[in-house]
């Protein structure tokens, strides 16, 4: 028996509360049908007795106490899916809007996901090479490990999402059974765009799943985004044993529609006015990448949001670092100074990385040679604030050569072309090409042995 | 027959009884028809308030919730070790057996495995008078732990009246029927139960005077933790928290590890799992996990029992206490488990104190770190429970109310800092900004085993340590040229400290782990070398002469030359500094 529910009781932002309801379970799906014949979609988010709040993703505008009727499913929000999924392109709550027709699902899931049982994960390990020195390098990707990218607004976060996209290879080539699925959460419609064109230009568009809730769409939709996209990596991934790749942008535009419907749910705000469940909230998105024991597929994820003022104490980036597997931070400076991609290497962390190098993934100097650089680095930042003290011509030699290998090393080994695909060991090459510049003596992280093997002043880039 | 209770209100995780007055607050309670784990935490006289344990998505009012009696209580026994549970002890492997790679809500197994068979030993026998906490059988719970079964805590007194053999029995047989002073028959088992929200009983508190070694350097030198001691360990992002932690599980000399990943990521606990269990243990030559029990409770699994699962950590960790072992708990984080606090307060709508944090928050972590200790247990056995938590402040800043309340109730401080992480330098701890309350108590054990020299030494780095700091700032302006030789020599020495002595390698074979005597040698010889190029300068040589001799570089790399079991090597050094001193004093 299916009952319409005619009018609501109350409406306060996105949410509206009808009275008298029947049957109704938490998390359900409602259809809100008004009356110039719109439907529209909501979710139960809290009952008491018979009352029940519901969240509305299109909104609350036009609906009056008394024009509409709503109607509950009896299931929570669910994507459906099927193989035919991959090349087409959904909106933010996962419904096609490339005029291809409806999915004809062979499963359907709830979008929530359940979390993986961490006795069923396996331990990432096999490294994916990304082509790009700084990241293969010193923040190595692994595959089933979620590696955020923060960024500031105007750096070039997509340009490099998308190369990363592009020239992900893993060490044993299983290409063909590689996939990308995008969700796009309050970005702009060109940005959008630019990853369609991208992707197409790479032909790789039959193998790419979009969802794209744009900056003029619905805010609270933007809520559902995410998780239709990982619900669908997940099917992907550990139903039908494929790679996949999810790049989700902009979390901090997400974060703000969850702050946007808490306060209209009049829940006490934690920092910033973000809900004090942002932690939790953020992390049952994360925690669904991995890799699960017995199961060919991996769900890699890289997240992209851009840091307010480019502030990384603020409580999006915050609470992200502290959910991620390290994160790529992207620099103003090196920006300005054209350094593409301008990773800024000290704060930059891939906490997998350290099981997924070396002999037998990468090459057995790996990690020494990523140790030094980080070290070296660290020294060229010291001595760039004393020089802007007492001016570079008063720093003693060993400062002076450690500005040289400062200055080398982002625009030889950070800066790369957007098309130029390096391979591990040219990277790992010119590492040490550059640190062959220093005075042995400054090589306090590396071994004797790697040293002798590695360590050649002779030569010159 | 009394009504039956219903699911009136459901707002995230947690739902709402009206007009009852059937449950008792902290009761454990059963909800809904897949019977959902909960636990009351408000009662007035309209509305009874329950947090769920397991995700609410598909709970419908007029469900039933149904009362236990008993508050929420973690089963004790044979079995714990070497096992993985969540937050309210549902062990996770048989959980993956029966489900699946996914955890489903309303996935009830039974802590521990029943069927499965133990070697037991009775110690008892009919006419023997007991008292709680007496023991009256063991079995070898792994090859490395002996599990003594230990009467329980609610049976002050009584007398044996029956006992079984020696023999073979699972951990529901009853081996042991004890008779208490009103006449009560009490059937004793393998196993036992304790609400977690309760400390265990003990007979007496310790002195705090035994440290517990971990091998790390700038911890066992610098600031050292007694065993029954209690740490935290604060740090933003990407400091190394969780690597400090692991590092601390894996070498510390404690003889149990109950390892609590509370919030934390997933693949980070199958990290644990994966390298604990092809970790051999050097103590005993065994695998790492047969004294190992792992708690985790990722960020996506459900909040509130995240909240339980620090409480049900350190539960496990004063059943093996009362059996007389070393017990050692990382808590990793506790700042997930303040926030987990924080929303269920948000749920219900109480008024926030500092951040949205309720107001009991200082009680609350008080009271967990209080359980730490050293301690006469009921059977007459030293057992010590030391706890070592990491605390996550937002935005790195330490001023927030989770670190500046566990700052109150610890006394050791491992500040981790961000720059030094930057740096790569780990263990990435401050020198400036860590502290230990310790030392007075742990002065005479340093000093009975590893000799006066030891607390000298480790005066002298640390007053280094602060001029150098002093200095540093005066180096930022001007540079260090123009320093005068004996604070360039203060600022060379200190380099040779920081990266020679307090930066350890985690992933190097020696490195990883560090004898305390080998620790003691290291200062020596580089304090060897700070003494005799003092000499050098007063007698007005240049210390450029000394860099030169390349000696400083030298000892920066000792931790790796010199291997663990090869402490006479340190005479070569000695041996080397002398011999190229005296060369230049020659050509001076």
């Amino acid at each position: 028996m299916l009952i319409d529910y005619i009018g609501v009781k109350e409406i306060n932002g996105s949410l509206v509360v009808i009275d008298n309801v029947d049957n109704a379970s938490y998390e359900e799906v409602v259809n809100i049908r008004l009356e110039s014949g719109e439907v529209r979609q909501g979710r139960i988010v809290q009952i008491e007795g018979k009352r029940i709040v519901v969240q509305v993703f299109e909104g609350t505008k036009n609906i009056s106490l008394e024009n509409t009727k709503t109607r509950l499913k009896g299931h929570p929000m669910e994507m459906l899916l099927s193989p035919e999924i991959l090349g087409r392109v959904f909106d933010g709550s996962g419904r096609p809007i490339d005029g291809l027709g409806d999915i004809f699902p062979e499963k359907k899931v709830n979008i929530n996901g359940t979390p993986i049982n961490p006795v069923s994960r396996e331990y990432p390990r096999n490294y994916i090479n990304t082509g790009i020195s700084s990241i293969d390098v010193l923040t190595t990707l692994i595959r089933g490990q979620k590696l955020p990218i923060f960024s500031g607004s105007g750096m070039k976060h997509n340009e490099l999402a998308v190369q990363i996209a592009k020239q992900a290879k893993l060490s044993e080539d299983e290409n063909s059974n590689f996939a990308i699925v995008f969700a796009a959460m309050g970005v702009k419609n060109d940005v959008a765009d630019y990853f369609k064109r991208s992707f197409e230009e790479a032909g790789a568009l039959g193998r790419v799943v979009m969802f794209l809730n744009l900056s003029n769409d619905p805010v609270i939709e933007r809520i559902l985004t995410p998780r239709c996209a990982l619900t669908t990596a997940e099917y992907l991934a550990f139903d039908l044993g494929m790679h996949i790749l999810v790049i989700m942008t902009d979390m901090t535009s997400y974060s703000e529609a969850l702050r946007e419907f808490s306060s209209s749910k009049g829940e006490i705000p934690g920092r910033k006015g973000y809900p004090g469940y942002l932690y939790s909230d953020l992390a049952s998105l994360y925690e669904r990448a991995g890799v699960v024991k017995g199961k060919p597929g991996s769900v890699t994820q890289i997240p992209i949001l851009t840091m307010p003022n480019d502030d990384i104490t603020h409580p999006v980036p915050d609470l992200t670092g502290y959910i991620t597997e390290g994160q790529i931070v992207l620099d103003r400076f090196l920006e300005n100074s054209g350094i593409y991609p301008p990773v800024a290497i000290l704060p930059s962390l891939s906490r997998l990385m350290k099981d997924g190098i070396g002999e037998g993934f990468t090459r057995e100097d790996h990690s020494a040679l990523a140790n030094q650089l980080f070290a070296c680095y660290a020294k060229v930042i010291e001595a760039r604030s004393l020089a802007s003290v007492i001016g570079e011509d008063e720093l003693s030699p060993g400062y002076k050569k450690i500005m040289e290998f400062g200055k080398a090393f982002e625009t030889k080994f950070l800066n790369q072309r957007q098309n130029e695909d390096r391979t591990i060991n040219q990277s790992l090459d010119l590492g040490w090409q550059l640190l062959s510049k220093l005075p042995k003596e400054e090589l306090d992280r590396v071994d004797q042995k790697t040293l002798e093997k590695y360590y050649h002043p002779a030569d010159e880039v | 027959m009394e009504k039956q209770n219903v699911i009136y209100g459901i707002n995230g995780p947690v739902v709402t009884v009206k007009d009852t007055r059937s449950f008792s607050m902290l009761e454990m309670v059963y909800v809904g028809q897949e019977r959902l784990i909960g636990e009351v935490i408000g009662i007035n006289d309209k509305i009874t308030t329950i947090q769920v344990y397991e995700d609410t998505t598909g709970l419908k009012p007029l469900e039933p919730v149904m009362g236990t009696g008993q508050p929420m209580t973690v089963t004790l026994g044979p079995g714990i070790l070497d096992n993985i549970f969540d937050g309210i002890q549902r062990p996770l492997k048989a959980i993956e057996e029966k489900w699946g790679n996914f955890i489903q809500s309303g996935s009830s197994v039974k802590a521990l495995d029943e069927s499965k068979i133990w070697d037991v030993k009775i110690d008892v026998k009919p006419g023997d008078k007991l008292t709680s906490g007496q023991i009256y059988a063991h079995c070898n719970e792994t090859s490395v732990i002996c599990h003594k079964c230990m009467v329980p805590l609610n049976i002050s007194e009584g007398e044996v009246i029956k006992a079984a053999e020696s023999g073979q029995y699972r951990a529901n047989d009853t081996i042991v029927v004890l008779k208490d002073n009103e006449g009560i028959e009490h059937n004793l088992t393998l196993c036992q139960r304790w609400p977690i929200k309760t400390p265990r009983p003990i007979k007496k508190r310790l002195p705090t005077n035994i440290p517990l070694l971990t091998g790390q350097r700038v911890i066992d030198t610098l600031f050292p933790i007694a065993k029954g001691g209690a740490a935290a360990v604060p740090g933003g992002f990407g400091t190394g928290k969780t690597m400090t932690q692991h590092q601390l599980a894996k070498w510390c000399d404690a003889d149990i590890i109950v390892y609590v990943g509370c919030g934390e990521r997933g693949n980070e606990m199958s990290q644990v799992l994966s390298e604990f269990s092809e970790l051999i243990d050097p103590k005993t030559n065994k695998k790492m996990t047969e004294r190992t029990v792992l708690i985790a409770n990722t960020s996506n699994m459900p909040v509130a029992a995240r909240e339980a699962s620090i409480y049900t950590g350190i539960t496990l960790a004063e059943y093996y206490r009362d059996m007389g072992y070393n017990v050692a708990i990382m808590a990793d984080s506790t700042s997930r488990w303040a926030e987990a606090l924080r929303e269920i307060s948000g749920r219900l709508e109480e008024m926030p104190a500092e951040e949205g944090f309720p107001a009991y928050l200082p009680s609350r972590l008080s009271e967990f770190y209080e359980r730490a200790g050293i301690v006469e247990t009921l059977s007459g056995e030293t057992g010590s429970v030391t706890i070592i938590g990491a605390v996550s402040p937002q935005g790195s800043d330490f001023s927030e109310p989770v670190t500046q309340n566990t700052k109150r109730f610890t006394r050791c401080f491992w500040a981790l800092d961000k720059s030094l992480a930057y740096e790569r330098h780990y263990p990435a701890i401050n020198w400036m900004q860590s502290y230990s309350e310790y030392f007075s108590d742990l002065d005479p054990w340093f000093y009975d085993h590893v000799g006066d020299g030891f607390i000298k030494r480790r005066r002298k780095i640390s007053a280094i340590l602060q001029e150098e700091n002093k200095l540093m700032e005066i180096v930022k302006l001007i540079g260090s040229d123009v320093l005068p030789d004996d604070q360039k020599l203060v600022i060379e020495i200190a380099r040779v400290i920081r990266v020679g002595f307090l930066q350890q390698n985690a992933f190097h074979k020696d490195d990883t782990y560090v004898p305390l005597e080998k620790q003691k040698m290291m200062m020596k010889t580089i304090l060897y070398l700070y003494k005799k190029t003092k000499q050098l300068i007063s007698a007005s040589i240049p210390i450029a002469r000394v860099i030169e001799t390349g000696l400083f570089d030298k000892l920066i790399k000792m931790k790796y030359e010199i291997p663990n079991d090869r402490l006479d090597m340190f005479e070569s050094y000695i041996k080397e500094i002398n011999v190229a001193f005296e060369a230049i004093l020659k050509s001076h």
